[in-house]
């Protein structure tokens, strides 16, 4: 008999989540209503969001409510921040991206937003269960989103591969999660902990492993990142900007509370793992990235190269290499939305998509490419901008733990990375422009994101500081 | 425990023995006298044409598929919450989240309702 | 008496999971996949709990067999499609197959594989139904309400990808707009 009082319910620690889910269910009922004009749905959903970031940064003490489930501490706080403004930014361009698209369906706006409740579920999840319930939320929204465009065959085939693959990992996740229960007696992350002291069990090892594959796929690490390429072009491609930023993170977010709090007695073990996977992807990622002729595919190559990177920041198990994983993935939201919103603008049925289209923009856009190459050298971690700053904290706590070989491998890749980079703004400035691909007019939605992601991406690169220290300071309560 | 399942056990291996049986009695007791116009599909005195099991069924029918298994999840939920709903302390906690989990999934309905899916055109 | 239970199950089960694999049509596959499930329902009796049971037996043999049927006559898979079933993905997933039993035989009578005893004893379990919902409703409020959220998204997700647009939305992929 378990009497309510010892469930610690408290709504404040859930309030993000509750106004979410509300904002999303009104955005759904209006869609009922609006039969013509969705976009206004869309800004609905964005003043919603714009409404809710003060709430979802707040934090209150910091104790597990619900009976153990949930955890709304700096933490969380700190990624429900990252998946809010991604969601802010996804549905900006979104709007401009649909009508060019011919996608006039009101649903993708509340999956947007259920999609960002499962995220925000992950991030303060203390439990496998809440866990996995909040991964499938997010997993289930996406699957739909990416197959978005039914009249595409692309997007579908993508939505098809994405399903597919997710489900598989979902239910080795699963498996790993029910060892780990076998093993543990308990399902709470800090229970677990508890439980488990030091004891070594094949089948604990089992679930370790199991739950290890299961993450490398939600955040396409090497061995497990078959899908990324293929869904990455398939989708829409504000979806893909989501799925490289908010899913990637959320997904982190989880991955770190698990092993950190769950595991932490076995760092030896999954370290060893997490050592060889960040390794391979790392190199697998900025290696297969050079041969990419398709800019969204050569991102998409990039972005396991990042997940390499960021889980070198996971294994370093210090407040600096953690608080690093959670820099970085905020460096990441802005840059990488950048580059995927000028993508996402260029990019039409046909055109817009391979890296020669890119030819000549400098001289008809000088702002638009200068902001691409910003985007971009900021991705590759050239100073000023804050992709230098995030890999620059991550390689040094890497350094500060003994970790040179994985850190060399880093900034050898990072080296690599530049060519690729490199490529996309060699054809801006130094190509004649081929005449055939146009690149739109920006209209107002584009501009705000591209500005306010540039603004971003200079500022966290030029003061990093106070966004290192609350990054660390989030990561306090994990480490203990 | 188990035993108190012993009735169904009986039950299953009654019916199972029933529908064998009846299947076993015709084919013992049936004529027999087989010819070709007999055995082929009826398609309206037609020759045949392609085979009788490719049957084109609408993508409609996966809409009322999955309204039934989201439907048929509820409804299982609600088992475990019926058992614990006369307890005392519990009931009003456990009888307010129930209606919450209702009522989103109401939402969904009244969503498929007005978006046309429940409709047979 | 319970273990020759058991064991009847268990065979049926493995004898009926291999004809899933290996019949030509598809729809024979979704029957014998039904005969399997049952089996595990069964299963989850002898382990003491009828709740799960009922779950296999609604969820999997009712709504998500359903499922599979219906995917199957829409998707119109003839016996065509099914021909060479004996593909060349077979000889690996076999290996690996056996390679999975040796594992687990191995560590399973060697010993390695222990786990520590639950919180339940037979008495409590008696109330399977009731000890499940007094977890659910309690301790698991907060991903129970979400699991509401799951099942929305699903619904929403179903009538997105398979139901068009009707009115101004119905006429796009017109050239034009492109």
């Amino acid at each position: 008999m378990i009497p309510l009082s010892s469930l610690n319910i408290s709504f404040a620690s859930i309030m993000p989540e509750m106004l979410l889910t509300g904002l999303a269910l009104l955005v759904l009922v209006l869609d009922l209503f609006i039969r013509e004009e969705k976009s206004v749905l869309g800004y609905v959903s964005v003043i919603g969001l714009i409404a809710l970031i003060p709430v979802s940064a707040r934090t209150i003490e910091a104790k597990a409510s619900f009976g153990g489930m949930v955890m709304a501490d700096e933490f969380a706080a700190y990624f429900n921040v990252i998946f809010i403004i991604a969601a802010i930014f996804t549905i900006l361009i979104s709007m401009d991206y649909l009508k060019k698209m011919n996608v006039r369906r009101g649903e993708y706006y509340h999956i947007i937003l259920f999609s960002t409740v499962g995220m925000m579920v992950m991030a303060s999840a203390n439990d496998l269960v809440t866990l996995y319930v909040g991964l499938e939320l997010m997993a289930m929204s996406f699957y739909i989103l990416v197959a978005y465009r039914i009249a595409s065959a692309r997007s579908v085939e993508g939505g098809l591969k994405y399903f597919v693959l997710g489900a598989l990992s979902s239910g080795i996740l699963l498996y790993g999660i029910s060892f780990t229960y076998g093993a543990s007696g308990s399902t709470n992350l800090s229970e677990i902990a508890r439980q488990l002291g030091g004891f070594q069990n094949p089948f604990l090892i089992l679930g370790i492993v199991l739950i290890t594959v299961g993450f490398g796929f939600k955040v396409a690490a090497f061995p497990f990142h078959v899908w990324t390429p293929d869904v990455y072009e398939g989708a829409p491609t504000p979806v893909t900007a989501l799925l490289s930023i908010g899913s990637k993170a959320a997904s982190f977010a989880a991955f770190m509370r698990v092993f950190m709090v769950a595991f932490p007695a076995f760092h030896a073990q999954w370290g060893e793992i997490l050592w060889m996977l960040s390794a391979a992807t790392m190199i697998f990622g900025s290696v297969v990235a050079i041969a990419q002729k398709n800019i969204v595919r050569m991102l998409a190559y990039s972005s396991i190269a990042h997940a390499g990177i960021i889980m070198m920041g996971l294994l370093v198990y210090n407040d600096l290499g953690a608080g690093g994983v959670l820099y970085y993935l905020l460096v990441y939201a802005f840059m990488n939305m950048g580059a995927f919103a000028i993508v996402a603008l260029f990019r039409n049925d046909r055109i817009g998509e391979s890296i020669s289209d890119y030819s000549g923009l400098a001289s008809r856009r000088p702002v638009l490419s200068f902001l691409m190459a910003l985007f971009l050298l900021s991705l590759a971690g050239i100073p000023p901008t804050g992709g230098f700053a995030a890999k620059f904290f991550v390689f040094s706590a890497a350094i500060d733990a003994r970790y040179y070989w994985l850190a060399a491998i880093g900034v050898v890749t990072t080296a690599i990375s530049l060519f690729f980079y490199a490529k996309v703004i060699f054809y801006m400035y130094m190509r004649e422009p081929d005449g055939e691909a146009v690149m739109p007019e920006s209209g107002v939605l584009y501009n705000v994101v591209l500005l306010v992601t540039a603004f971003g991406t200079v500022f966290l690169g030029i003061y990093p500081t106070p966004f290192i220290d609350m990054a660390i300071k989030a990561v306090k309560p994990l480490l203990m | 425990m188990p035993f108190t399942y012993l009735p169904v056990l009986v039950m299953i291996g009654l019916a199972t023995a029933m529908a064998i049986g009846a299947l076993f009695m015709s084919f013992i007791f049936r004529p027999r006298n087989p010819y070709r116009e007999k055995l082929s599909p009826w398609e309206c005195g037609m020759e045949p044409v392609g085979e009788a099991n490719r049957g084109h069924f609408r993508v409609h029918f996966f809409i009322i598929a999955i309204l039934f298994i989201v439907f048929d999840v509820e409804t299982l939920f609600l088992f475990p919450w019926a058992t614990i709903l006369t307890e005392k302390g519990l009931s009003m906690f456990v009888f307010v989240e129930m209606i919450i989990f209702i009522a989103v999934l109401a939402l969904g309905l009244i969503y498929a309702w007005v978006k046309g899916a429940l409709e047979w055109v | 008496m319970e273990q020759l239970f058991f064991y009847i199950f268990a065979i049926t089960a493995v004898v009926a999971a291999i004809l899933v694999v290996s019949m030509r049509n598809a729809i024979h596959s979704a029957f014998f996949l039904i005969v399997c499930l049952l089996q595990v329902a069964a299963i989850f009796v002898l382990l003491r709990s009828p709740f799960l049971a009922a779950v296999q037996v609604f969820i999997y043999v009712g709504a998500v067999m359903v499922l599979f049927l219906f995917a199957v006559l829409v998707l119109d898979v003839g016996k065509e499609a099914f021909r060479e079933h004996m593909h060349s993905q077979s000889v690996p997933s076999l290996v690996m197959v056996a390679a999975l039993l040796v594992i687990m035989g191995f560590m399973m009578f060697s010993g390695k594989l222990t786990v520590p005893p639950g919180a339940y004893n037979e008495a409590a379990l008696a109330k399977n139904t009731e000890v499940i919902g007094r977890a659910v409703y309690t301790k698991f409020v907060f991903p129970f309400e979400v699991v509401s959220l799951l099942l929305l998204i699903a619904l929403i997700g179903a009538v997105v990808l398979v139901m068009r647009e009707r009115g101004k939305g119905a006429d796009r992929n017109k050239p034009e707009d492109i």
